[in-house]
């Protein structure tokens, strides 16, 4: 018991000095796991509008292999990007393995079956009536689908939200990937896990105050964008 | 300027029109009139090309509609659509006039101009900034309007403008319909299950019945010579009664409706079976005997319902031939009549459109 009140001392203190270590691992997890989520919503966002407008052969398929990846186990997503990157691989040219962005690509692979199927439930949100009207109006395709993201993007936005908290908050890929190499590839869950397993309490617990709040944040902005 | 050709449309296993066909002329106004789930907006929808008819062609200007969808597009842009609801999208009333303006890559400049103008057009001047989520009905009806007028269409469609509008905005409407169709002399295509309307607001109508056009022509050839039954039903012609033609001498004809002699005015050959058809408000009331000698068919009967209807009174009588009359209230009171009563009914020769029976 006075092992864990000391822990949580601790912790705090390491928060509040702006301890370097602490800062430092924030700051990358965060930076990474926003690039991915940005990214990713490059390419998932376009992709989820294109499913959602274009007619062809197997959609239904498509998107039940999209939503069965909603809960693609993080390990497996880290295990597919190693096999593409490692030096053997196909990509092992472009020497990504145990860098971040090695570990950005994984996130990515993560994340982006979510956000096409988020994407996918806010556009068939859009009514009918006001796609009608878009085409009405005289939208091309291309305007059409711009417009009716536009109009979806609360909702789409949500999805890209929920996508953020599935890559700061996974290991799986980050370890396998990242190889969590102190002050170059450690991130929040990676340092967590391996502090825990050293005993190094205070430190475990300082990391995973800052995970959960960040988690709260993004819990928070997910209820006030589904508010609007 | 529009033609439809035999066109089918089907929904799944479900068939919405069947042999639609019909012309609609340049800048004319040109109603669809029909009670609800008949197909009037799929009519429309059609036209507007959001559509593709299952079967059957559909001409624009000459122009074959069911090219590739640039064409489609570029055909598209040349009219506008008002929705039944019209469904406003983000932002303030400025960017939802503006949106298809912004489509069709029109310079910011002339945006700036013409958002205002079409706002003056529908009476909404200074609404700009409003949040389209804040309007009434039936001010966002006329922001729709706005929105499709603003391009300037050839052709405006409009479905059911006035369905969900209370009489005030419902005139507003009507009036604007007018002013478009005569300033700028936009062809207009509009839906309506209103018969006055459609025939205070078209120069043509068509009669829309279960899946399929039952006549078109002007006001008065639907609403005084229907083509048939369902037609004539539509349009609120109550008497309808079949017969066969006893004499004909230079149009006077003379129908036998079972047992009974209606005069009236037709082509129709002796021995001719066929539908007569006699309007409500054609029928004359009176309790005394009528000197008057244009009323060629005079009966007397027993009245057997009288129903107010607002400011007109239907009343039912059975002259043998059962028949129904719509007074005004105000003549009915003076005549001091009353079910069960007996009223003597006179209508003139010219007032029965007979149609023969194939």
């Amino acid at each position: 018991m006075n092992d864990i009140i000391e822990g949580f001392t601790q912790a705090f203190q390491l928060i509040v000095t702006l301890n370097p270590e602490v800062m430092g691992i924030t700051i990358r997890s965060l930076f990474i796991s926003l690039s991915a989520t940005f990214l990713a919503s490059i390419i998932a966002i376009p992709l989820g509008g294109l499913i959602h407008f274009r007619e062809f052969g197997g959609k239904k398929g498509l998107i039940t292999v999209i939503q069965a990846l909603y809960a693609l186990p993080t390990v497996l997503a880290g295990l597919f990007v190693f096999l593409l990157i490692s030096r053997s691989g196909p990509f092992g040219f472009l020497g990504l393995m145990f860098t971040p962005t090695g570990m950005i690509f994984g996130q990515m692979v993560l994340i982006i079956p979510l956000m096409i199927g988020m994407t996918l439930i806010a556009l068939s949100g859009v009514r009918k009536n006001i796609q009608d009207t878009i085409v009405s109006l005289g939208a091309d395709e291309f305007q059409s689908i711009l417009t009716i993201i536009k109009e979806a993007r609360f909702a789409i936005l949500g999805g890209v939200i929920l996508g953020f908290g599935r890559a700061i908050s996974e290991v799986g890929a980050a370890m396998i990937i990242g190889g969590n190499i102190r002050g170059y590839t450690r991130i929040l869950t990676t340092a967590i896990a391996l502090e825990t397993s050293q005993g190094n309490l205070p430190l475990s617990i300082a990391l995973g105050l800052i995970l959960l709040f960040i988690a709260l944040i993004v819990t928070t902005i997910l209820f006030l964008v589904q508010e609007r | 300027m529009i033609e439809l050709i035999g066109v089918y449309k089907n929904f799944g296993e479900k068939e919405v029109l069947r042999n639609v066909g019909m012309t609609i002329r340049k800048g004319e106004i040109f109603t669809l009139i029909g009670p609800s789930g008949t197909g009037k907006s799929t009519i429309l929808r059609l036209i507007n090309l959001l559509d593709v008819p299952t079967e059957g062609e559909i001409f624009f200007e000459g122009i074959d509609t069911s090219g590739p969808e640039k064409t489609r597009l570029q055909l598209r842009r040349r009219m506008s659509m008002v929705f039944q609801k019209p469904a406003a999208l983000r932002g303030d009333v400025f960017d939802n006039i503006a949106a298809p303006l912004r489509f069709r890559k029109v310079p910011v400049e002339d945006i700036r101009k013409r958002v205002p103008e079409a706002l003056e057009l529908v009476g909404l001047s200074g609404y700009e900034s409003r949040k389209a989520s804040t309007l009434s009905g039936g001010e966002m009806q006329r922001v729709a309007i706005a929105r499709a007028v603003v391009t300037r269409p050839e052709v405006l469609l409009l479905d059911e403008p006035t369905a969900n509008l209370d009489p005030v905005s419902t005139e507003k409407v009507e009036n604007l319909v007018h002013t478009i169709n005569s300033r700028f002399g936009t062809t207009i295509i509009l839906s309506t299950h209103d018969m006055d309307q459609g025939q205070r607001l078209a120069h043509r109508i068509a009669v829309v019945l279960s899946r399929t056009i039952g006549q078109t022509g002007t006001a008065h050839e639907i609403f005084y010579q229907p083509r048939n039954r369902d037609v004539a039903h539509m349009v609120g012609v109550e008497n309808i009664l079949e017969g066969m033609v006893k004499n004909n001498e230079e149009g006077l004809t003379i129908i036998d409706i079972e047992g009974y002699d209606i005069a009236a005015t037709s082509d129709c050959p002796t021995g001719s079976r066929v539908t007569a058809y006699i309007r409500p408000e054609d029928l004359v009331l009176s309790t005394a005997e009528f000197p008057g000698s244009s009323l060629r068919n005079r009966f007397l009967g027993r009245i057997t319902k009288v129903v107010a209807m607002g400011p007109m009174v239907k009343v039912r009588i059975d002259c043998g031939i059962r028949l129904i009359s719509v007074i005004t209230k105000r003549s009915f009171d003076e005549l001091e009549i009353e079910e069960g009563g007996s009223v003597h009914v006179y209508f003139k020769a010219s007032a029965v459109h007979v149609v023969r029976i194939d």
